[in-house]
């Protein structure tokens, strides 16, 4: 009977998403539950408590309110955390709903939309913006981004080509050398890229990171990884917390099958899941004690994901299925239905890599051919394609 | 005004979509649990929210003690309850009996707050409208879960979309008893120690014993009839205790029917090797499933049973369970039919088999006991 019960209340525990233990009442004052990712009384935080208070004394304030969210966002954005973004848009409500708010709003709100997935809405946003703001250089930026992401690579360029006259050199090129690296001009943009680096020492370390990121991943692309390794070591010694550019590191490193060295660089680093990924990855392949238990949570996680319904993680939900759950099939539904919404290498790559698990090599036609029509540079791709053209073939 | 440091701004956006949002959103987790005679909540609430909407970490020293915690827990009552309302046919239903907890969840400590909805109506739908923190963080989401009648209703509750209504009862009388009869059927495959007791008695069953050594029994006829005979005699006695048990008449504790059980597995494995009742194996399967009956019915107290249509979910149950049964024993009887002549079935299944399951028995009762 206690195997019967054991497996219910497990089965009724998978089920309402409600993973780990059963509740518990601690018995010790100072047992701690949680650790916050910022010390409560930092200067920082105390500016934000003081920011908040003012905002909830005059919440029409709309420069303060804008001020705040900026910085929600910049939070946001260090930690890979939607509560931040979810905060921002809770001190924009007075103009959320407005079909036309101000510019500076606007720019907000298409941000935040972004965040979410929301595309098609942030780049309504930006257009409404840019009509009124033609010289709004965030505007373009994000709208490269946008575009960068949907496969849409034209228009990416021409919106990288307008902040050319708007922005720093340095900024410009990073912008283009993202969208160049990946249609076929890799070698080109890297160069180009690299040499414009070098010529702005002084610049802005937040644009610098962009910079040594966007080299780091060309070159790793093409097949460079003593480049991408200097690159990355020079990103991570700016000393800016940026959750994209740990997990993109941490991928190389894997990649470089170095799981030792993702081990030691996200070490207690579990809070955004996409790291906690990176890590049961490289304890897995270590074959260490932990790998187990940095599944579990992961598997909780990504469940409690889908009790609500958000679409934002699939890539990382199709790389646990394939990589940890040995679950090739659904992993490969997956990596299509984030095939649909977005349009990295990373996410043709899920596809290939899912294909050829399933062996389902045909499921992967449309990434493939779209690979051709790209010209996309990336030794790793370059070879799951021929592994897959090969099972294609008669 | 312009925003400050544009470029810096700017960059915040760059290449995020690839790695989506890396944190799970912010979710509680409300589960209700209705009954004729009570709603019974359990609300699990992060502690990062209860921080960011009251300020748990007194000291400031960016964790979160259960002595802090502790210190607020009337605060958050007040807070939660102020922004989740209850109501049956318009009047107000009042939170009562709370008590506080913790739980782990994938991505952090929650805060449980276990209460009573004392509704003035409780037959009427229970209309619920969920506003925790959708004025702090718009992206909050309340993730409910109510159980009426063993079957569960889920919404996910938002600033757009923050009423629900639940049905009591919300089960037609044919659906509850579909859903308990699934519930035997799944039970008879969970509850190996069933499968087992019924197997080991079976096992015997397309043979007949000669003398000292067993011989293949002539045809199927004769084999069916012995089969039937066990299962009708199993399904019989279990049948009366369950109900028996259902019912309050007899009631036993859990630990001596497990071990009880164990000990009934043991020995129809044991006859098998020294077979002492030979031929009318059926009263073995009578007597021993009468403590069987017993174990079911833990199952389906834990399962939670409806106080009006008791009977339909215990026959629903109960059939769930022949069903399953029936299953199994279709599934092998036509294999040990067609393998009683060899050597393998003599001394392999029948044999060996049983010594395996009189090891595993026991094993069990010292487990239990």
């Amino acid at each position: 009977m206690k195997f019967h019960l054991l497996l219910i209340v497990t089965l009724l525990a998978m089920g309402s998403g409600m993973a780990g233990a059963k509740p518990f009442v601690p018995d010790d004052d100072g047992q701690v539950l949680e650790r916050l990712p910022f010390f409560t009384f930092s200067p920082e935080m105390r500016e934000l408590r003081a920011w908040r208070n003012d905002l909830a004394d005059n919440p029409g304030d709309r420069r303060l309110a804008v001020r705040l969210a900026w910085r929600y966002v910049e939070l946001g954005r260090a930690e890979a955390d939607p509560r931040y973004y979810g905060y921002a848009q809770a001190a924009l409500a007075p103009w959320w709903n407005e079909s036309q708010p101000a510019p500076e709003v606007l720019l907000l709100r298409a941000t935040l939309r972004q965040n979410r997935h929301d595309f098609s809405e942030a780049l309504a946003d930006l257009e409404k913006l840019l009509k009124v703001r033609p010289r709004a250089a965030q505007a373009w930026l994000t709208r490269a981004v946008i575009l960068g992401v949907q496969g849409d690579y034209p228009q990416a360029l021409r919106s990288c080509l307008a902040l050319s006259r708007l922005a720093t050199e340095l900024l410009a090129n990073a912008c283009s050398g993202s969208i160049l690296g990946v249609v076929g001009q890799a070698q080109a943009s890297y160069r180009m890229l690299d040499a414009v680096l070098a010529e702005n020492p002084e610049a802005d370390s937040r644009e610098r990171l962009w910079a040594l990121t966007v080299l780091a991943e060309t070159a790793a692309r093409l097949g460079q990884p003593q480049a991408a390794e200097r690159h990355f070591q020079q990103a991570l010694a700016l000393g800016l917390r940026d959750v994209y550019v740990l997990a993109a590191y941490a991928d190389f490193l894997l990649d470089e099958n170095r799981p030792a060295a993702v081990s030691a660089l996200l070490a207690d680093d579990i809070r955004p899941d996409s790291l906690l990924l990176r890590l049961a990855l490289a304890e897995q392949r270590l074959h260490s004690p932990q790998a187990g238990q940095y599944r579990d949570t992961l598997r909780a996680r990504i469940q409690a994901s889908r009790l609500r319904g958000d679409t934002t993680h699939l890539g990382n939900e199709a790389r646990f299925a394939l990589e940890l759950a040995g679950q090739p099939d659904e992993a490969l539904r997956l990596a299509l239905a984030n095939w649909s919404v977005q349009r990295e290498p990373v996410d043709a790559r899920l596809v290939l890599e899912a294909a050829l698990a399933a062996h389902a090599p045909s499921a992967a036609r449309p990434v493939l051919d779209w690979l051709e029509k790209t010209g996309l540079e990336d030794v790793r791709l370059a070879a799951l394609s021929q592994n897959l053209r090969r099972e294609l073939r008669p | 005004m312009t925003i400050r440091k544009p470029i810096l701004a700017i960059l915040l956006l760059i290449a995020l979509p690839s790695i989506g949002w890396a944190h799970k959103p912010s979710d509680s987790y409300l589960n209700i649990m209705l009954t004729p005679d009570a709603v019974a909540v359990r609300w699990d609430i992060a502690l990062r929210d209860l921080e960011y909407a009251l300020g748990l970490d007194k000291d400031g020293d960016g964790t979160i003690t259960w002595g802090e915690l502790r210190a607020r827990q009337q605060a958050i009552a007040a807070y939660a309850l102020a922004h989740l309302n209850a109501d049956t046919a318009g009047t107000a239903c009042a939170p009562q009996a709370e008590r506080h907890a913790v739980e782990n969840h994938g991505d952090g400590a929650y805060a449980v707050l276990f209460f009573d909805w004392n509704c003035p109506h409780p037959t009427a739908p229970l209309n619920l409208d969920y506003r925790l923190f959708f004025d702090l963080d718009p992206l909050h989401r309340g993730l409910v879960q109510a159980r009426v009648n063993g079957e569960t209703q889920t919404a996910v509750l938002s600033p757009e979309n923050p009423r629900l209504t639940v049905q009591p009862g919300g089960l037609g009388v044919w659906r509850q008893f579909a859903q308990y009869w699934r519930e035997g059927v799944w039970h008879i495959g969970l509850g190996f120690d069933h499968l087992l007791f019924l197997l080991t008695l079976l096992l015997p069953a397309v043979l007949y014993r000669d003398g000292d050594g067993w011989r293949p029994a002539p045809d199927l006829r004769t084999v069916s009839l012995a089969v039937a005979g066990i299962v009708t005699a199993f399904t019989v006695a279990h049948s009366i205790t369950l109900s028996a048990a259902v019912l309050g008449w007899i009631s036993l504790p859990s630990r001596l029917v497990e071990s009880a059980i164990a000990i009934t597995v043991l020995l129809a494995a044991l006859n098998n090797l020294y077979p002492l009742v030979r031929t009318r194996r059926w009263l073995l399967a009578f007597g021993l499933g009468l403590i069987h009956g017993f174990g079911f019915a833990g199952v389906l107290a834990e399962l939670g049973l409806p106080s009006r249509t008791l009977g339909l979910a215990l026959a629903g149950f109960n059939l769930g369970v022949e069903c399953g049964q029936l299953a199994v024993v279709a599934l092998l009887l036509p294999l040990a039919f067609a393998l009683r002549g060899s050597w393998f079935y003599r001394r392999g299944a029948l044999q060996l088999g049983s010594l395996s399951v009189a090891a595993i028995a026991s094993f069990w009762f010292l487990e239990r006991i």
